[in-house]
């Protein structure tokens, strides 16, 4: 099996990858699957059989599996597509992991919309927020295959209830996963957080602003300190956060990190106020919903001269 | 080793009193007792002295909206202490409404919401079964009306296609599902392969007998039948 990273990889065959090189040194992980997916698994579940488990298209079942066996000291990775894997199953990723005290790694595709012309039903922007609502889950939203690598090997080491959110979309190059938001550009005016794959756009819709621009792959928890940090130094306590899924999704946590700094925050994410009933590319939503390099700078553009 | 008091069948209504339960207004709660009381007198090998030893049988509650009948019998089998039982529900129990493992260390599944037992049971068999132990049972407690919820029927076809032999159901059948299970609860589970007992929910020796059968290849179901449930207007 080669190694995961590289151009012309996707996150998806990053993750497939990585986990198969897991299930072949760590005797404790597991991949529960439901259907989506199996076939690229086929290779590491012929090698092992016992821990790559296809429970078919059942996603009640696919989170109550990797609830129970990480009841017996395993650690289940469970991957479908984000709307049957956060959603749909959403009372047992609450029930099944968080209230028995143990956790798993979920890993989803799909995104909020990278399956543009499949419509509403496979979109999943509402799937940090969901995941939000539970106390101790770590949520990842990585930018690039390589950075998929890191934070699934650091994840399979915990024990920890980790959300690996994969998409399609993605910058040109990686950046180092870990604790804390990535300093990338300091400035004056602002502090505008990119998460995950927003980023190429949101450095070249600021690249004559003068802001700093934080990057975040890890977002939960929330770098409050390192948020603050970069707040404290600009010249004005304005935050922009631009996050590829629900708009305000971590408002509440900047409001949390500056609750004793004056200070103003412009959310930008995914339109909470209607149903896009459109098909198409995810550029067409990316554009519908603000979040490409136009309609990123000229929301940025207008908060920071008010 | 500590060895905590031990009580015997005779001693459940006075441990019951202590939750406020009594048979004869209790009738729902109650429908376990029996199971619950041959599981852990004749059957699962677990120990209140060793929960974490990884080869023990796993016992999971859960139909958890009727605990009385498992706290009591786990103060008779030592896994809880008797004085726990008083003030059951009270802000500061171990012991609420619905049992919660991270509170309870003899509880091996926090439940309540119905259906989520036996998809945990099946992770649990196919962890064990992951790691080679072959010795741990696990057994998942179920009532009829608890079957109505979707996820069981996930549950039950997979754990009959994967012949999870290590796993057992009870069913404890007081006639309570709202749209019933014409044919009986048993023949939900032949068709996806498992082993079936259906034996009356009282009788200790049958269900002794049906709870310790051979089943091999296949999950076995035992089905306990008990006095129908009062239904509510």
């Amino acid at each position: 099996m080669s190694g995961a990273t590289g151009t012309g990889t996707t996150m998806r065959e990053a993750f497939v990858a990585t986990a198969g090189h897991l299930l072949d040194e760590d005797p404790r992980v597991a991949v529960v699957l439901a259907a989506i997916s199996a076939d690229v698994f086929a290779d590491a579940a012929r090698r092992h059989p016992d821990r790559v488990i296809d429970v078919g298209i059942r996603e009640q079942l696919l989170v109550g599996v990797a609830g129970g066996m990480a009841l017996t000291g395993m650690r289940p990775i469970a991957h479908t597509y984000a709307p049957f894997l956060v959603e749909r199953p959403f009372e047992q990723v609450k029930l099944d992991l968080g209230h028995q005290g143990v956790g798993a790694v979920l890993v989803s595709v799909g995104a909020s919309y990278d399956w543009a012309a499949g419509g509403r039903t496979h979109h999943a922007p509402g799937d940090v927020a969901l995941l939000d609502t539970l106390p101790g889950w770590t949520v990842h939203v990585p930018g690039h295959p390589d950075e998929v690598v890191d934070l699934l090997r650091r994840a399979a080491r915990t024990d920890d209830r980790v959300y690996l959110r994969l998409t399609n979309d993605g910058n040109a190059r990686a950046h180092p996963v870990g604790a804390g938001f990535q300093v990338l550009r300091t400035g004056r005016r602002a502090v505008v957080v990119a998460v995950g794959p927003v980023l190429d756009r949101v450095l070249a819709a600021t690249a004559r602003l003068d802001v700093t621009v934080l990057y975040a792959s890890t977002v939960r928890p929330f770098d409050a300190v390192g948020l603050r940090a970069a707040v404290l130094a600009a010249d004005r306590a304005d935050v922009v956060l631009v996050e590829p899924y629900l708009a305000g999704t971590s408002t509440h946590a900047v409001a949390e990190a500056l609750a004793d700094v004056p200070h103003r925050v412009r959310a930008l994410g995914v339109r909470r106020d209607v149903e896009l009933r459109g098909y198409g590319e995810p550029a067409d939503h990316d554009a519908a919903h603000g979040l490409d390099v136009a309609g990123i700078a000229a929301r940025i553009h207008a908060f920071t001269r008010a | 080793m500590t060895t905590a008091t031990q009580f015997g069948y005779a001693d459940l209504p006075r441990l019951l009193a202590r939750l406020g339960g009594d048979e004869k207004h209790d009738r729902t709660a109650l429908s376990t007792l029996d199971v619950l009381w041959v599981l852990y007198d004749r059957v699962l090998a677990v120990r209140p002295d060793r929960l974490d030893d990884p080869e023990r049988d796993r016992f999971l509650l859960s139909k958890g909206h009727s605990p009385k009948a498992y706290y009591a019998v786990l103060a008779a089998k030592g896994f809880l202490r008797p004085e726990q039982l008083d003030g059951w529900t009270g802000f500061a129990s171990a012991l609420g409404g619905h049992p919660d493992r991270t509170l309870i260390p003899a509880a091996e599944i926090a439940s309540g919401s119905l259906g989520h037992g036996l998809p945990l049971g099946v992770g649990t068999a196919l962890g064990l079964r992951a790691q080679h132990r072959r010795g741990p049972r696990v057994v998942v407690l179920v009532g009829d009306g608890e079957l109505d919820e979707g996820s069981n029927h996930e549950a039950i076809a997979l754990a009959g296609r994967l012949g999870l032999d290590r796993l057992t159901v009870v069913v404890v059948d007081n006639s309570s599902a709202t749209h019933g299970w014409p044919g009986g609860i048993a023949t939900r589970f032949v068709v996806e392969d498992w082993a079936t007992r259906t034996v009356p929910g009282h009788d200790h020796d049958a269900l002794h007998e049906a709870l310790t059968s051979e089943h091999p290849g296949r999950p076995l179901a035992v089905v306990a039948t008990t006095e129908p449930a009062r239904r509510s207007a």
